[in-house]
């Protein structure tokens, strides 16, 4: 059984590393839509794939993965939007935890939209 | 339409975050003697008055603008009702809502509770300013998480630091591995 102990002992060595976490304004945002249309296309894999990654190679203090809610395009769920500051918002259609882990890699290491997975592009189709 | 409860749990406790809620209660309680699984999602946000609680299980009925249909409650509530179950929700206006769905556990078109450890750890490690006391029983056994106990030990270290959600999801992994020996629910 893992209890509360171990939370204090976790505490005690994370206090004593100062942490220097970057203003909010800097940090690009990762939205995923959790509403009903998106929690039944698949989101939840979807935005634990991101979150898990952006921790595993610590870029939490680069990027912030938050929940949002439906902004009516239900049929493109899951849908992941990319918003950095001071460039144009990214919106990544019908998204999977595969698709998800490529935009990490391609779009968010190496700074490369991808753009065959956007809006976009869906639209054109 | 959801493949499993789990879901179901998250997609009512993203109608609690909407609704303002600060504390959302999830109890999940596998209980093999009465044949029975129980979820009850209980939230502190702004509540529902009688007029639109009435149509909340209906799917033409929404609040939201961006869309005309509602369809999370009508598929929660119809996934007890085929699985030979019930589902119930009250609300007061400025107290907050209780969402709860009995399923017969055994029964043949009862959908699996599914991985209920995701969602209770993405609604944790996504909403840091909220707080979440999720039960899990399985039979006699129980475990607890409280994001409230959590914090009064971390202090002014945030929940989705990756030490503290690593904790979280093993914690959450090996307690209920060790209360339900990994049944497939």
């Amino acid at each position: 059984m893992k209890t509360l102990e171990e939370l204090k002992e976790i505490r005690d060595k994370m206090q004593s590393q100062v942490s220097m976490r970057k203003e909010d304004h800097a940090r690009t945002r990762i939205l995923v839509g959790m509403a009903t249309c998106g929690i039944a296309s698949g989101a939840r894999p979807v935005l634990q794939t991101l979150s898990n990654l952006v921790q595993e190679h610590h870029m939490t203090d680069r990027f912030t993965v938050i929940q949002t809610g439906c902004n009516g395009l239900c049929q493109y769920e899951p849908i992941v939007e990319i918003l950095e500051p001071g460039k144009e918002k990214i919106i990544y259609v019908k998204m999977t935890p595969e698709k998800a882990e490529e935009v990490f890699q391609e779009h968010f290491v190496k700074g490369q939209v991808l753009e065959h997975y956007t809006l976009a592009s869906a639209d054109a189709q | 339409m959801m493949k499993e409860i789990s879901l179901h749990i998250l997609d009512a406790a993203e109608n609690s975050l909407r609704a303002g809620a600060h504390l959302i209660s999830i109890l999940v309680w596998v209980d093999e003697k009465n044949d029975r699984l129980t979820t009850i999602i209980t939230d502190d946000g702004v509540g529902m008055i009688e007029e639109v609680l009435l149509r909340v299980t209906d799917p033409f009925f929404t609040t939201r603008t961006t869309r005309g249909v509602g369809l999370g409650i009508p598929f929660f509530r119809y996934a007890t009702e085929i699985a030979g179950g019930s589902f119930s929700i009250c609300s007061e206006p400025g107290k907050g809502t209780k969402v709860e769905a009995f399923f017969s556990l055994s029964h043949i078109d009862r959908m699996p509770l599914g991985d209920i450890n995701s969602t209770i750890e993405t609604l944790i490690l996504c909403h840091p300013d909220k707080d979440f006391f999720y039960t899990y029983r399985y039979n006699e056994s129980s475990f607890e998480l409280d994001t409230r106990s959590f914090r009064s030990i971390l202090l002014d270290i945030p929940l989705y630091e990756p030490e503290i959600s690593t904790f979280i999801k093993e914690y959450l992994r090996e307690n209920k591995s060790e209360i339900d020996g990994d049944a497939t629910i």
